[in-house]
């Protein structure tokens, strides 16, 4: 049988298919549907872990115990979880392992583009790079087999193109491996000072093995073309390489770390040029370098954003490589559509007051994030996950007193790492305000389950997390729960809180108006309308930022234009409402 | 057929775009080629430009297809098909929903929705055709059938057989609105027919 599968959904038929026991992650695009899919198949194990660390870590225990075990993370996640994973590095991995990291170059979701081709050197694991859906389900079982033959974790590497291209994969059976259980051994086991220096020398010689391996595999594959011009190339990068220069002679990598160096000097020789290209840092092209082997890559192909067809093609003309056939047509200058709060969001209000109050709002990574944006402009300072607290606090610290500095975070994200900066917060006495916007699901990546939320993603009923007795159990004294629709309330709240010297924690009690589907009928109120005969086209509506309102034909007497609410789409929320200065906005019977 | 087809669906999160392509790709599938397609999840759902690359052939490598080489480029909003009509072939062909869907970001100082975007896109381009899906997906009584009826007038410029289509979209469009959408289909099929 085959379908059409992304290469999320094709890692997580590989690991049906090769046998995989237990699978964990944090979410976070573009690796988020690896797991949405793994909980498809029962024989797997899968939990939504509540940070990359703690995902890692169980699946890191699953293969102590003998299993095949993933953990999945986008590539900011691993530096979350970058204390195991350079530790695993001395112990192994007795059952295989494997840890997807999903990259994202030309930062479609995320906050920068690390490669993590880097991290994969740093610890000595081997790195396998997909080019499609098919190599992404097919390479779950060779990095397990990897895993298993060498005792070593190894990094899938995916990108968002590769996580998100959907391509045609054949399916197979599963396979059987019964998990071995623990073998007691404290000097491979317990990472102690003495242990570490036993074991490192064997990871040496583990790299080693592997440097041979990475010689003799198929996943480093030469496919002969012309003597002319020859391309080393590795994951989305081959498609295009293959795409715009059909006849050139290649060498694809699968497993981009430990470079199969001699193959490549084997390579070199057979071709009169030869061109490394690879997406994001020139990884491959350095190490080729540093042998002595002469090659051009970044040269002709940057090192920021996403490849594609077009880049490729225009490195290789510049290269002379190709002709110039074409000039490459050129975009109209088009409106942007930033993404906003949906309507009904519990953030909208929340932001709006913030922007109202004038506080210096540091935020953190979600959906509120989006409160950054014009025309909320509602956050001055945003690094990463649970990052709000921590800088908070060292701004306060900085200036002498919390008042007025307000760090907004949600609830996935607080339960993920702001918990431990609450923590500091209390004891540090620094007087901020702690916003956690809880609208009890993790949003931003469709509406996926946390440890608080009561639901496991196996369907399993869990353990709902009350974050105002967990806030108040860390010692926080002020603890108010707000109704972020309620615009009054929450100003007199957030006033009043901005105004104490010690440190409060305000949480928010509306939950997503998206996730999980079954809210959209729930939060449904009757809807808004705007009477044309009162609205006087002042535009403060426009200002809550909904995607239900907008501007009619319609003008006033002055002239501006009035504005109108998109029945189907207004939730009833009553925020715009309560900003209109003469009523206009009412609510159908 | 010698060449690779490359087809991109663009629109506004939340219109059905996904859904189209997805919808495209296993036609292609089923009637025997090799297909891929790509688009990126993420912040693009919320109120975002969505684009969706399809390709299908005897063998495809690329997920991406190159500016300036769509065979077709279907938009199911008009500011979004002039965003991206520089993607089409000089012989192309771009399906226009005629439908403006303005963001609110239009009402801030600097940002504005373009004037006449169908003209300029005329201006670029021979091969415009102009629906309006919407006033179609009324008449049958529900506005989300916007998408199967591009999907329609799509087959039309396609040589793949009305039979496997609808197969498909029997398929994959939720259960209980197959026979809605099927007509849907047929309607928009029909426009470039009449």
């Amino acid at each position: 049988m085959k379908a059409i599968l992304s290469g999320n959904e094709a890692v997580a038929r590989g690991c049906y298919e090769y046998g995989l026991h237990v699978a964990t992650a944090y979410p976070g695009t573009p690796s988020t549907e690896i797991l949405e899919n793994v909980k498809n198949y029962p024989e797997i194990y899968c939990e939504w872990s509540p940070n990359e660390k703690v995902a890692f870590e169980v699946a890191m225990g699953a293969t102590f115990e003998g299993a095949r075990s993933l953990v999945a993370m986008k590539h900011v996640g691993l530096n979350v979880a970058a204390d195991p994973f350079m530790s695993m590095s001395l112990i192994g991995a007795p059952g295989g392992f494997i840890i997807v990291s999903a990259d994202d170059p030309g930062m479609h979701s995320s906050q920068n583009e690390q490669d993590n081709r880097y991290y994969a050197k740093f610890a000595g694991y081997p790195c396998l790079e997909p080019s499609d859906s098919q190599e992404a389900k097919d390479f779950v079982g060779e990095a397990l087999s990897i895993s298993s033959k060498f005792d070593v974790p190894v990094m899938l590497r995916m990108t968002t193109r590769i996580c998100h291209s959907k391509g045609v994969v054949e399916f197979g059976q599963r396979q059987q491996f019964p998990v071995k259980g623990f073998k007691r051994d404290p000097k491979k086991f317990v990472v102690l000072p003495a242990h570490g220096r036993i074991r490192h020398p064997l990871t040496v010689e583990r790299l080693k093995k592997l440097q041979q391996f990475s010689e003799e595999t198929d996943l480093n594959r030469i496919e002969h073309g012309t003597k002319g011009v020859g391309v080393i190339t590795d994951g989305v990068a081959y498609q295009y390489v293959k795409e715009v220069l059909p006849e050139a002679s290649i060498l694809k990598l699968g497993m981009s770390y430990p470079l199969p160096i001699e193959k490549i000097r084997r390579f070199s020789e057979m071709v009169e040029t030869l061109f490394v290209v690879e997406e994001l840092e020139p990884f491959i092209e350095e190490q080729i370098k540093a042998q002595g082997i002469g090659c051009e890559g970044k040269k002709y192909w940057t090192n920021l954003g996403e490849l594609s067809p077009d880049v490729v093609e225009s490195g290789f003309i510049e290269a002379g490589v190709l002709e110039k056939k074409r000039a490459v047509p050129t975009g109209e200058d088009v409106i942007v559509r930033p993404p906003i709060f949906c309507p009904g969001c519990p953030h909208r209000g929340l932001y709006y007051v913030l922007k109202k109050l004038k506080a210096v709002v540091t935020t953190d990574i979600g959906c509120y994030t989006l409160g950054v944006l014009p025309p909320l402009e509602s956050g001055d300072t945003c690094v990463e996950m649970g990052a709000s607290i921590g800088v908070g606090i060292g701004m306060a610290k900085a200036k002498g007193s919390g008042k007025g500095i307000v760090a907004t975070i949600g609830d996935s994200t607080f339960l993920h790492s702001g918990m431990t900066g609450l923590l500091n917060g209390i004891n540090d006495r620094a007087g901020i305000t702690v916003v956690i916007a809880d609208n009890r699901i993790t949003a931003m990546t469709g509406g996926q389950h946390h440890p608080g939320t009561g639901n496991t993603l196996m369907g399993t009923e869990g353990k709902h997390i009350n974050l105002t007795e967990l806030c108040k159990a860390l010692g926080a004294k002020r603890v108010r729960v707000v109704d972020p629709y309620m615009l009054d309330e929450m100003e007199k709240v957030l006033s009043e809180e901005m105004q104490s010297d010690e440190l409060s924690v305000v949480i928010t009690n509306r939950p997503c108006a998206l996730f999980p589907p079954e809210n959209r009928k729930l939060i449904k109120q009757n809807p808004f309308y705007i009477d044309s005969e009162k609205c006087t086209g002042c535009h403060l509506c426009l200002k809550v930022n909904c995607p239900a309102i907008s501007e009619s034909e319609e003008k006033s007497e002055k002239g501006l234009t009035k504005c109108i609410i998109d029945g189907n789409l207004c939730t009833g929320c009553s925020v715009c409402a309560q900003v209109c200065p003469v009523d206009a906005i009412i609510q159908k019977e | 057929m010698d060449r690779n087809k490359n087809i991109l669906i663009v629109g506004v999160g939340g219109q059905g775009v996904l859904l189209a392509s997805e919808i495209i790709c296993n036609v292609a599938l089923k009637a025997g080629y090799d297909a891929k397609k790509s688009e990126v999840h993420g912040m693009a759902q919320r109120g975002g430009v969505v684009s969706s690359h399809v390709r299908f052939g005897k063998k495809v490598y690329s997920p991406l297809i190159k500016k300036g080489d769509a065979d077709i480029i279907v938009a199911f909003e008009k500011a979004e098909a002039l965003r991206w009509v520089h993607y089409l072939k000089e012989k192309g062909t771009i399906i226009i929903n005629d439908y403006k869907l303005i963001p609110p970001i239009s009402s801030m100082k600097g940002y504005s929705y373009p004037e006449n975007p169908i003209e300029r896109i005329k201006k670029r381009v021979k091969n415009v055709v102009v629906v309006d899906c919407s006033n179609i997906a009324e008449r049958l009584g529900n506005l989300r059938l916007v998408n199967t009826i591009l999907l329609g007038v799509l087959s039309s410029y396609m040589d793949i057989s009305e039979q496997i289509w609808t197969t498909v979209i029997e398929e994959m469009v939720p259960k209980g609105t197959e026979d809605l959408n099927k007509k849907a289909f047929r309607e928009g099929r029909s426009v470039s027919e009449s």
